[in-house]
């Protein structure tokens, strides 16, 4: 059996084929890049309505798979930006309708941990999912996955994105605040934001910016701001791995190519003798083949959609999702 | 000394009391140690540590001012980030909650309600309202425990956030129950707050809407 997934949740159009037997056939994705600012939900979706097409046939071309010979058809579904997710469904439902192939809506965030479930071997992992527009804490719990902690404002990855932005470092911006991080020496002192199982970013980041117009040293606050943002994850993910004592820890979405982050779980998991895993950041950013995996896991354990039950759900929760694979 | 509980970030400890105080005295206390976590720098570690364990005292104490049962605090430990206090006697609410009659069960998150609402007419915070940190006793007292991550915070946002913290343990925690038990606290939480409750609990439903993808939205125009 081979589907083909559609991720259009936010910058990423991506396409990816992958086996009933968990091989990754293609991974292909096109970036949009906003010019100025952040994302502007309907370029985004301009973006991939017209790479929609290049990218179907390089994906196929990649996997040598004609599409005919695609048995499922799966999309992200939410959550996300609404026009931008419309784009994707609109693509999905094209090909299952023009080639008569069943069609699934997935969840984002459920197709995160299981990729990195399928690239890393972690079986029942507390995972850590950070990006641009997400944070959270999500553990599997009584039959669905379940939110151990989230942001209450901006996630960290738009953290550090606006911060970058505000000091004038090139997009994006959380790539340039590690490189500046390592040549920090002092850590400054900011708002570190933890309540209870949940998180605040939007004080740092303001404060982090504040302190550089007072002229604070560049290096240091990149340093500091890193510090104490991982810190808070870190710690969120620790009461996780606590409350459910789980011994495994994943770490995944496009935060996790920070190399901080990582030696700061792995310090995390191994207090807890739990093991740390990070998939490939081929499979942490949004990519085709979370998606793909997930409507196989779904089809196969019984789950069927009609048309009219595909619909996109920009605030569609993981503890929404029944996962009768698990 | 023997490890009564490894917590998220501290060890506790129960002791002898003249071993805890190095006094004379009857009965065991809890001593609480704040461990230094590896993974965090120097500076972070040792500021977070030592502002929790000053400020979880107060709190403790302010807490009980406010008709609010939590331990006995008799000592605070900078240095040595420790806090020695009472040992309660009974069971945590995350162990009972799902077990007890409907009736029970609606009781026990009404007083849960009323408790939660006395702190924040006191200006308080709790900032981690699990049930773990709810200690049922034998006479039907609730305890208030773990304050580590509390403040003094009178404004309509951190009540929202605290009671917000609250539904989702419920949620993530006792999920058989959550609907009930949640609709028993707030109950309980109106009753004891008097006006402006309706305020706060709306309040929760729009932090509810935020964080989500919304924040993603939001950034839009950043
Ligand atoms: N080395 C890094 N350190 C910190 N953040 C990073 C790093 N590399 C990428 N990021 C951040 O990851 C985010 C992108 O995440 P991604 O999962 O690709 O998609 P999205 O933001 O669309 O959800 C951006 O906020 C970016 O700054
Ligand atoms: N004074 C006490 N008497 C009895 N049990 C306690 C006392 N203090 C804490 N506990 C129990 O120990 C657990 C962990 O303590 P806590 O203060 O919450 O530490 P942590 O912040 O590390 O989780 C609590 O959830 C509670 O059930």
């Amino acid at each position: 059996m081979i589907c083909l997934g559609i991720e259009s949740t936010a910058h990423t159009f991506g396409i990816g084929i992958v086996s009933d037997k968990g091989h990754i056939l293609a991974n292909v994705s096109s970036i949009y890049v906003p010019e100025r600012g952040g994302i502007h939900p309907r370029e985004a979706a301009q973006h991939h309505a017209a790479v929609a097409k290049k990218t179907l046939e390089r994906a196929l071309a990649k996997a040598k798979v004609r599409i005919n010979e695609v048995n499922l058809v799966s999309f992200a579904a939410g959550p996300g930006l609404g026009p931008a997710l419309r784009t994707g469904a609109t693509a999905a439902r094209a090909i299952s309708s023009f080639f008569n192939i069943p069609l699934l809506a997935v969840n984002h965030c459920v197709s995160h941990v299981e990729i990195g479930r399928l690239a890393t071997g972690a079986k029942d992992p507390v995972t850590l999912y950070v990006s641009g527009g997400n944070t959270q804490v999500i553990a599997f719990e009584a039959g669905r996955y379940r939110v151990f902690g989230e942001t209450l404002d901006i996630p960290v990855g738009n953290c550090l994105d606006v911060f970058a932005r505000e000091v004038g470092l090139p997009s994006p911006g959380g790539p340039q605040v590690e490189r500046l991080a390592r040549k920090g020496k002092h850590y400054i002192a900011l708002p570190y934001v933890v309540k209870g199982m949940d998180l605040s970013f939007s004080g740092l980041m303001t404060e982090a910016v504040r302190k550089h117009r007072a002229g604070g040293d560049l290096y240091d606050l990149c340093h500091s701001l890193q510090e104490t943002a991982f810190a808070a994850l870190v710690e969120v993910t620790e009461r996780a791995v606590a409350h459910t004592e789980k011994k495994e820890v994943m770490l995944t979405g496009g935060v996790a190519a920070n190399k901080r982050l990582r030696e700061m779980l792995r310090l995390m998991a191994g207090e807890h003798e739990a093991r740390f895993f990070v998939p490939s950041m081929g499979l942490c950013q949004d990519n085709g083949p979370m998606i793909a995996w997930t409507g196989i896991l779904a089809y196969k354990h019984g789950v069927r959609q009609r048309l009219e039950d595909t619909v996109v759900n920009q605030r569609w929760r993981v503890d929404e999702v029944n996962i009768p694979w698990r | 000394m023997s490890l009564m509980k490894k917590g998220a970030e501290a060890n506790l400890y129960l002791e002898p009391f003249a071993r805890a105080l190095h006094r004379a005295g009857e009965g065991k206390l809890v001593v609480k140690h704040r461990i230094s976590k590896r993974y965090r720098t120097p500076e972070i570690d040792e500021q977070l540590r030592e502002s929790r364990t000053a400020l979880e005292a107060k709190l403790f104490s302010d807490a009980k001012r406010a008709s609010v049962p939590t331990p006995v605090i008799y000592e605070v430990d900078r240095v040595g980030m420790r806090l020695v206090m009472e040992f309660i006697e009974g069971k945590q609410v995350k162990l009972v909650l799902d077990k007890l009659s409907r009736n029970a069960r609606r009781r026990l998150c009404e007083l849960i309600g009323r408790q939660v609402a006395r702190l924040h007419r006191a200006g308080i915070v709790h900032g981690d309202l699990t049930t773990s940190n709810m200690i049922l006793t034998r006479e039907g007292k609730v305890y208030f425990v773990d304050f580590g991550l509390g403040e003094y915070n009178p404004s309509l946002e951190a009540r929202g956030v605290d009671l917000h913290l609250l539904k989702r343990a419920l949620q993530s925690i006792h999920f058989r129950v959550t609907d009930e038990a949640y609709r028993a606290v707030l109950a309980g939480y109106q009753r004891e707050f008097g006006r402006g409750a309706g305020e706060v609990i709306k309040r929760v439903e729009e932090i509810e809407h935020r964080g989500r993808y919304v924040a993603k939205e939001d950034r839009t125009w950043r």
